[in-house]
């Protein structure tokens, strides 16, 4: 065999392409970019089968004051910390103050809240926390969310 | 002819070949000299010792729903949301956070976000007072303007829970803000982050000796 010496030439090549595009597909899915701000609540969205929901805090800042949603309509600064349902949406708490088809869309858009990816844990992305190079934050994030599912 | 056999048959070898890494070996060692080999695995190099390999990338910042790593694409809904930049483009641009400074955003009226739920024009009771509180070590003290903040905020925000009404009542450190407590409760999740020291640690110490007898500014 030792009479066609590009044979291994190919083959480190491939290995080595095979190799690069391993690379970067483990590498990819690490990194999520959503925007600073953006509220993961998975309370119970995963346990009923339906995606997790994602609050983006720049979408509503554009169009309302903090004191609207924090002081007004009650909700705690906490990401999953306000227990929220779809039955207290439709009697007219936390979302559903707005999501009632006079200042919102209304409650049967369901995928325009639960939006993100199954299995995303409850989170405040980008937070501080989160940011931190040590991956503490994700462990910290974690035990939050799952603690305002019970 | 004989010689061209093998030639041909290349493609079979090298697929062979890959599958079977041991047999492989002895030919790789026979011409190691011969394939440099090294250029094809550059590129992953060059990925891994990147600059700022922690940091998010200038181009993947405020990416639309679909690529932003948290949405779902393959959720309908995914796509019928606003990306962010077409909401901030007409806004005044920061470091940090969402890379949009918020508070001189809504003071140029670059936005107009509703004081209540379905009453467009009411507006805040805006309260002028600045509080200064000094820091311990070298960093500037901490001047906190209520101003900006009542734009946004009702009192009940963050008094009494957050912070007592009260001089000299609330002990605040960075350790506690890092941890998402005081300041931090906003300060590092929607609020300018933390990096942006200078925003807060913005009056200039008179002397390097702690005073005591400097007053907060009315």
């Amino acid at each position: 065999m030792k009479h066609f010496p590009w044979a291994a030439r190919i083959r480190r090549g491939l290995a080595a392409l095979l190799f690069a595009v391993a690379a970067l597909t483990l590498m990819a899915p690490s990194d999520s970019y959503a925007e600073y701000g953006d509220v993961v609540i998975n309370n119970y969205s995963d346990a009923a089968g339906m995606r997790p929901v994602i609050f983006p805090h720049w979408f509503h800042r554009v169009r309302f004051r903090c004191k609207v949603c924090h002081a007004d309509l009650g909700f705690q600064f906490k990401a999953g910390g306000n227990e929220i349902t779809m039955l207290k949406i439709i009697d007219g708490q936390f979302c559903g103050a707005c999501h009632n088809g006079e200042v919102a869309w209304t409650v049967e858009n369901c995928d325009l809240c639960h939006s993100a990816k199954p299995g995303t844990p409850t989170q405040v992305h980008e937070s501080t926390i989160q940011k931190l190079a040590i991956p503490v934050g994700q462990k910290a994030a974690a035990p939050a969310g799952q603690g305002g599912s019970k | 002819m004989i010689r061209r056999i093998p030639t041909l048959l290349l493609p079979l070898v090298a697929a062979a070949m890959l599958g079977s890494s041991p047999a492989g070996a002895q030919q790789t060692s026979a011409t190691a000299t011969a394939a440099p080999a090294a250029a094809p695995a550059a590129p992953s190099a060059a990925a891994v010792n990147r600059f700022n390999r922690l940091l998010k990338p200038a181009g993947q910042r405020n990416l639309p729903p679909p690529e932003d790593g948290i949405h779902d694409p393959t959720n309908e809904g995914t796509h019928a949301l606003q990306p962010p930049r077409a909401a901030f483009d007409s806004m005044t641009s920061s470091n940090a956070g969402n890379r949009v400074n918020w508070v001189k955003s809504l003071e140029s009226n670059a936005i107009s976000p509703r004081w209540d739920r379905i009453d467009g024009t009411a507006a805040p009771v805006v309260m002028d007072l600045n509080i200064v509180r000094e820091v311990k070590g070298s960093m500037p003290d901490v001047v906190y303007p209520h101003k900006q903040h009542t734009e946004w905020l009702d009192c009940s925000n963050c008094h009494p829970a957050i912070f007592i009404p009260q001089k000299g009542a609330n002990q605040i450190s960075m350790a506690a803000i890092l941890l998402g407590q005081k300041c931090g409760v906003c300060h590092g999740k929607v609020a300018f982050p933390v990096s942006e020291c200078r925003l807060c640690h913005s009056k200039k110490k008179d002397a390097p000796i702690a005073r005591t007898g400097d007053q907060p500014a009315k």
